[in-house]
């Protein structure tokens, strides 16, 4: 299977990563930095598309697998292999890296170059996040994702970068560093392998499994980051550039709900079941707060970015009602939100490039010399308040109609949180695009030009193609949903008591 | 008392470097003051040579000159790091004397004798060798933390070295005789077989190892015994605190080793609880106290203070795993704090060496190439992947988790999030703020090189550190 097409991921990986080297050497001035760093994102993202059309959706398992040894006398291995779970990732990244270039076509012109190098290492670092089978690898790749995406904010960002940079880097370490033991703890106590494969449904002490489970509860908790560890989001998303909102948006807090799905619930499947409560209360508080929080931004960015927490809290309740409906519509929730959301900070970046405001006050009537922007600003607005017809509405349907089977109550109260989701998306696009036009300046803004359109027409057509036939999609997890849901259930749920008396 | 011609081939590689040592100190009176670079080129041939000494008996095992000193792999893995790091020394060292105005020849042969001292130090199995060794080594650092003799922050750190550090000193010895009462031997092998036969032992066993580790734990500056690592990193010259920092650190956890394993290996159980509580404060002390400070020197200072915290987990596990991973990550720390020092020795602010963090500003774009390898270090020294530092810990880590410290390691992980912030400082103040323009940049030759080799080697040693760790794991101290 997938015989002749065996390197595919790794050079998805390595591909980036070389154009990065090349490109520090690169002689030329921006312009050329720019057009080669596209097309390097263009290259990764056609040999991403292959993975598609060969994948293999009748099975559960790896698929492309490459294992090459590392560290022997550790058992580390090079091994990376995409399911069901993790193909819709990379191909979400591989789309997103273009854009994110050309979002910055304009916006960034100071030190391009290492711009571009940076963005590069981190189409690089994500891909190997999404793809690594063995828990050191996606370790090295988890952890060097930061440096970029710090130097990212850091330097490109807007007046307080600085704080929000280095808040981003230690909440995210913070909750990493505690996964490096749990990954420790693991390879000691599942046969000395860090193989990510093996180390699943292994029968872990139930001391441990509670451990484990709160050392990747908390990593993957920031990542995505739920109610309480939520407060990097909104000052990173604020102080990022464009390019940094949409990686942060569409995949780095993808990876948080990634990381439940691939290590939390097969690999401590016990402890998993005890905690969904905790869990899905965390969730429904994350949902509710975020569309709270939403309602009262005056700035743009803040706006989206917790509204990013109230979406993220879909995904969070879906994968852990702990049933396939809420699980594919979690991982559907995720490629939607990463699709919209991006989408939404693409347009507030393109008003920023005009205006330089993100406030919502210094707008209004803006629909009428913007037209197109108008249009899109209202279709993405749409999608993420899960219009029907539209893609977010399958995710959060999905999501809702699972979290009802189990759990009725906190399902109900979701469901609040997509009604305060029209609210603040409603009002937004109001008071931005519509009424009077409040200065002279707005009403000679430029529309939309040629670049702007390309960056956003493909999200426009994913948005609805997803919202009308999900199923290609769907089909793409069953197999590897199902497999997870068979791993997570084969035992029953830890008797906490017996954790504590344990001698 | 047999002694062999055998005997003078095991310890060939000490005479080399002390007969070229005395050569530089003889040279120098006849040599015109341009020139001399030459005893530059000079300490190379030596640690050269050496090298190539050490390496062709890199496995031989043997115990020479009557039990004083051994031969083994162990030692000479150390005794390879202490090369290089002596010779990355003397080239960090050329350019900056003569930008200091105290370009003496004299320097290099202190430089060789240390390295000597460290040699025999690493190699010691006796207790009187250890002494020779560490008076060897630490005499020559109390003279050149004072090279800069017209500064008085130089003077202080001699001054202040010296005098703690043979208080320190008159300690260990202190030690080493009441073991030498008890057992009547300083041979670190018959004092294991002596703890392995006795029944009931004296209170002053326990005495005489507390002393020995406050002895020791002056040398690698662990906490409560780390107040002079501050003042003397700052004051020294800073490829003397480089060296101090590297060599000094890496050949007393050797010795450290080797006394506590080999020697001390029955009272573990004794020892093992204080070098854990010695090991907490110091991880906590180091990263916390470096987060208020200013100067990079000092930031460094604590930062190997941190550092040799988390190492010592290494010696605490004290099985194959922890040996090697405590070496792996001396390996690792040589490197990244060779090249953090080496970046510092390349400032200048208004004529005077600029070791504070502000002098940082901006160096991302006066120069793009030091501040990425600055970048590389101050990762590394967090400990983020993929870079030596995050290998280093990972392995420390692996060895506490496996030895059932968990907590220990959570601890760990916790004051690894702490120094991030620090050491992310520097990062931001390079590439975050606008350039300093009264800080010059100066790119002698030398430097360029110890920069580029400590780059790449944190890189290599973070991505692909197998061939390394294969070579330190068949090198692990080996009980006889």
């Amino acid at each position: 299977m997938n015989g002749n097409m065996g390197h595919l991921l790794s050079i998805l990986i390595f591909l980036p990563l070389a154009g990065a080297v090349v490109l520090a050497f690169f002689p030329g001035n921006d312009a050329g930095v720019r057009r080669i760093a596209l097309g390097l994102t263009v290259a990764a993202f056609l040999v991403s598309i292959p993975l598609l059309g060969s994948f293999d959706p009748s099975s559960q398992g790896m698929q492309f697998v490459e294992r090459v040894p590392w560290v022997p006398s550790f058992h580390i291995e090079y091994a990376v292999g995409v399911d069901g779970i993790s193909l819709l990732f990379v191909l979400l990244t591989t789309l997103l890296s273009p854009i994110c270039v050309l979002a910055s076509w304009t916006a960034v012109t100071a030190r391009v170059k290492e711009f571009m190098i940076a963005l590069l290492v981190m189409e690089a670092a994500m891909i190997g996040v999404f793809v690594s089978l063995d828990f050191v690898l996606f370790y090295v790749f988890w952890e060097a994702m930061l440096i970029p995406m710090y130097l990212i904010i850091g330097v490109w960002g807007g007046p307080n970068r600085i704080y929000a940079a280095i808040k981003f880097f230690l909440y995210t370490l913070a909750g990493s560093l505690l996964l490096l033991v749990a990954i420790i703890v693991l390879y000691f106590s599942g046969g000395r392998t860090f193989d990510i494969l093996h180390l699943m449904g292994q029968p872990y002490p139930a001391a441990v499994q509670v451990w484990i489970f709160w050392a990747f509860f908390l990593a993957f908790a920031i990542k995505v980051p739920m109610f309480p560890f939520h407060t990097w989001l909104p000052d990173a998303h604020v102080e990022a550039p464009t390019a940094g909102s949409v990686i942060l948006a569409g995949i780095l807090l993808k990876m948080g709900g990634y990381g439940f799905l691939r290590f939390c619930l097969p690999m401590v499947p016990q402890a998993s079941r005890s905690f969904t409560g905790i869990v899905l209360a965390l969730s429904a508080i994350a949902i509710l707060y975020g569309a709270y929080m939403a309602l009262a931004q005056t700035d743009l960015k803040k706006l989206i970015a917790y509204s990013s927490v109230s979406h993220m809290g879909f995904v969070t309740l879906g994968i852990f009602v702990l049933n396939a409906q809420g699980i594919e519509g979690a991982l559907l929730q995720m490629v939607n939100h990463g699709i919209t959301t991006g989408a939404l900070f693409l347009l507030v970046g393109m008003l920023y490039d005009r205006t330089h405001s993100r406030q919502i006050a210094d707008y209004g009537g803006i629909a009428r010399p913007m037209p197109r922007y108008g249009a899109m600003l209202s279709i993405f607005a749409l999608s993420s308040l899960g219009l029907p017809g539209m893609n977010s509405f399958v995710g959060e349907f999905l999501v809702l109609l699972g979290a009802f089977m189990t759990h009725a109550g906190i399902a109900v109260a979701a469901t609040l949180g997509v009604i305060l989701a029209a609210v603040y998306l409603l009002w937004m696009v109001q008071r931005v695009l519509f009424g009077p036009i409040t200065t002279s300046d707005n009403a000679r803004l430029m529309d939309l030009g040629g670049r702007e359109m390309a960056i956003l027409v493909p999200l426009v057509v994913l948005v609805f193609a997803i919202g009308f036939y999900p199923d290609p999609l769907l089909s793409l997890m069953h197999a590897s949903v199902n497999h997870l849901l068979t791993q997570v259930n084969v035992a029953a749920p830890l008797q906490l008591s017996e954790v504590w008396t344990r001698p | 008392m047999n002694f062999s011609v055998a005997d003078i081939g095991a310890v060939l590689p000490e005479i080399i470097v002390a007969v070229y040592a005395c050569a530089v100190l003889l040279i120098e009176p006849f040599l015109p003051k341009d020139r001399r670079d030459v005893l530059a080129y000079f300490g190379f041939a030596a640690l050269g040579l050496a090298f190539w000494g050490t390496s062709r008996v890199m496995w031989t095992d043997l115990s020479v000159l009557n039990g004083m000193f051994v031969l083994d792999p162990f030692g000479n893995f150390f005794k390879l790091l202490l090369y290089v790091a002596a010779a990355m020394t003397i080239l960090l060292s050329m350019g900056y004397l003569k930008r200091e105005g105290i370009h003496l020849g004299e320097y290099y042969a202190f430089v060789l004798f240390a390295t000597c001292g460290m040699m025999i130090l690493v190699s010691a199995s006796d207790l009187i060798t250890v002494f020779l060794g560490l008076e060897l080594m630490s005499i020559t650092f109390y003279i050149l933390a004072g090279f800069k003799r017209f500064e008085e922050k130089s003077l202080e750190a001699a001054a202040k070295y010296f005098i703690l550090g043979s208080f320190s000193t008159g300690i260990l010895l202190f030690g080493i005789s009441l073991l030498y009462g008890l057992s009547g031997t300083t041979n670190l092998q018959a004092l294991a077989l002596h703890l392995r036969g006795t029944e009931l032992q004296s209170p002053a066993w326990i005495l005489a190892m507390i002393l020995l580790v406050v002895g020791f734990g002056f040398k690698i500056a662990a906490v409560p015994f780390h107040m002079w690592a501050p003042d003397v990193y700052e004051g020294a010259p800073t490829p003397v605190t480089a060296f101090l920092s590297v060599g000094s650190k890496a050949a007393s956890f050797a010795v450290f080793i080797r006394v506590f394993i080999e020697a001390l290996g029955g009272m573990q159980s004794d020892w093992r609880p204080l070098l854990i509580s010695l090991s907490v404060v110091t991880i906590v002390t180091g990263n916390v106290v470096a987060l208020v400070q200013t100067n990079i020197k000092r930031m460094l200072a604590y930062s190997s203070v941190a550092h040799a915290g988390y190492a010592l987990i290494g010696l605490i596990v004290g099985d194959a795993l922890g040996i090697f991973s405590l070496m792996l990550y001396m390996l690792v720390y040589a490197f990244m704090t060779l090249g953090a020092f080496g970046v510092v020795t390349l400032l200048r602010r208004e004529g005077v060496e600029g070791d504070e963090i502000r002098d940082f500003a901006g160096l991302a774009r006066k120069d793009r190439l030091t501040a990425f390898a600055m970048l590389i270090f101050m990762f590394s020294l967090a400990g983020i992947p993929p870079t030596a530092g995050f290998v280093a810990k990972f392995y420390i880590f692996m060895a506490a988790v496996n030895a059932h410290l968990t907590w220990l390691v959570v601890l760990g992980v916790v004051f690894t999030a702490v120094s991030a912030y620090f050491y992310l400082r520097v990062v931001m103040v390079m590439y975050m703020k606008e350039p300093d323009q009264a800080v010059q940049l100066v790119a002698p030759r030398g430097a360029v090189v110890v920069l580029a080799v400590a780059a790449a080697a944190v890189l290599l040693l973070g991505i692909y550190p197998s061939p390394f760790l294969d070579y330190a794991q068949q090198a692990v101290l080996k009980l006889r």
